[in-house]
């Protein structure tokens, strides 16, 4: 196992690994967010008190929970980068971060349309709802940073820094529903106990997170990929990659 | 290495960066000024009836003490950056946070305390009940340590850039928040007249954890901008 990561740390090897991961993680987020949108918005029972405005929960929970789950990965991406200046952990870290932000988008963008038929307003004060745009801030403050510093192996450590210093936000975000109750509901899923949501809204739900999880996989692995011939360009297996000889 | 304790070198650091801020006096009153006019911009903006003033008031004292602590925050590092100073504190023997820690005291020294001090004056201007006053200067005596230590990291990240104004502001304005919810919503319960505790005490521990923290990230974001 340690040698397989010590062997994943190479780029090159990284490289390869993952341009194989990519497509059956791209393929397999397209078939579960075709089946869960399938079975959320068309199979699932319709809500007894929000109707069918309720299904709009198939995409924004899983792009909510994928805007915390990304910020961590690229906060410990970063930290292992810090500490043990593994060029790979700078590259997925950096990478993962427009992804956490556009995540982060849609799901106060889904939200807000979520809202309006619900709650009467596009957008209220309310705890959830405020420390979820500060975490859409803490990602264009690290995709700033990160484009301001003009040598990039400094820069991923100086966005590395700053996104482990904004990971307070992460347990606001997590408890402001609990901590102030105000009118963003309750968890009904991530419960110690039995969910509180019923088990044929619950499954398309699942499906969708693990198709969102799937696509931010393929995303990322991409994106490294592209980083990654980037920043060594000058080394040996990149120019006989893009000139065979 | 001369045999120099670390408290010693701080307490040098911090007189000699306080001897720097007093030999620039003038420059010390901006921050101030820009505190006071981004006060009165304010009842000119949105009108001057006094009771919107009073439930618009702390909230309007603690943006323009964000703000000016954000303007501020430059000065805390940009000089010695420029000088080569930052660089032989980074060589010493000692701790580099602690070095950074005491670098940012004097700097709270010379632009948080001023405006903690003004802040009362500010608060009669915005029609703040007098029972709200001390609560608004502790909610600050509090909450602008805070600014100036979580801004440290922000301009320690940010020293080696050539235009780093927008950036900082852009990297410690989120970060920024919570302090502003805790300490706004604190001066505006005492104007109501009900209990502040709970609000102190968040912002009391917020301050705790920045002292101990903040110096340890700002000190690691200087090792990289400076490597």
């Amino acid at each position: 196992m340690m040698r397989f990561i010590h062997r994943l740390a190479s780029p090159k090897y990284f490289y390869d690994v993952a341009g194989r991961i990519v497509p059956w993680a791209g393929w397999g987020a397209l078939i579960l967010i075709l089946v869960g949108a399938y079975w959320g918005l068309v199979e699932a029972p319709a809500d007894y008190q929000q109707g069918d405005s309720f299904r709009i929960i198939y995409v924004h929970v899983p792009a909510a929970w994928m805007s915390l789950f990304i910020y961590v990965v690229m906060a410990a991406a970063g930290a292992i980068g810090l500490v043990w200046r593994i060029k790979l952990a700078e590259i997925i870290a950096i990478a993962s971060a427009p992804i956490g932000a556009s995540f982060t988008f849609l799901a106060l963008v889904t939200g807000s349309l979520w809202g309006k038929p619900m709650w009467g307003t596009w957008w209220v004060w309310d705890a959830r709802l405020t420390s979820e745009l500060i975490l859409l801030f803490l990602y264009l403050g690290v995709m700033a940073l990160y484009g301001a510093v003009e040598d990039k192996r400094m820069a991923s450590r100086a966005a590395a820094i700053l996104a482990i210093v904004g990971v307070v936000n992460i347990p606001i975000i997590h408890y402001s529903v609990e901590w102030w109750n105000t009118l963003h509901q309750g968890p009904t899923v991530t419960k110690l106990d039995k969910p509180s949501i019923a088990p044929e809204m619950l499954w398309p739900l699942l499906i969708m997170a693990v198709g969102f999880q799937l696509y931010y996989v393929a995303t990322v692995l991409m994106r490294a990929r592209v980083e990654l011939l980037e920043r060594e360009r000058n080394s040996r297996w990149v120019q006989e990659l893009v000139q065979p000889r | 290495m001369s045999a120099l304790s670390t408290p010693r070198a701080m307490a040098l650091l911090l007189r000699r960066d306080l001897l720097l801020a007093y030999r620039r006096r003038a420059e010390l009153i901006n921050p101030l000024l820009f505190f006071v006019l981004i006060a009165t911009l304010f009842p000119l903006g949105v009108g001057a009836d006094s009771r919107l003033l009073q439930t618009a008031g702390p909230g309007i004292v603690w943006v323009a003490a964000l703000l000016a602590a954000l303007l501020s925050l430059d000065s805390v590092f940009r000089s010695d950056f420029e000088d080569g100073t930052l660089e032989q504190l980074m060589l010493s023997a000692h701790p580099v946070s602690l070095l950074v820690l005491a670098k940012v005291f004097a700097h709270w020294l010379v632009t948080g305390v001023p405006l903690i001090l003004v802040s009362p004056l500010i608060g009669v201007l915005l029609s703040i009940p007098s029972r709200a006053m001390p609560v608004l200067v502790a909610s600050l005596a509090l909450g602008t340590p805070v600014l100036s230590l979580i801004g440290a990291v922000g301009v320690a990240l940010t020293v080696g850039l050539r235009r780093a104004g927008i950036i900082l502001s852009l990297l410690v304005l989120p970060l920024y928040v919570p302090v502003l919810i805790f300490a706004s919503s604190a001066v505006d319960a005492a104007s109501s007249g009900l209990p502040v505790g709970p609000q102190l005490y968040i912002l009391a521990a917020m301050l705790v954890a920045a002292v101990s923290l903040a110096p340890v990230a700002a000190a690691a974001s200087l090792r990289v901008s400076l490597s």
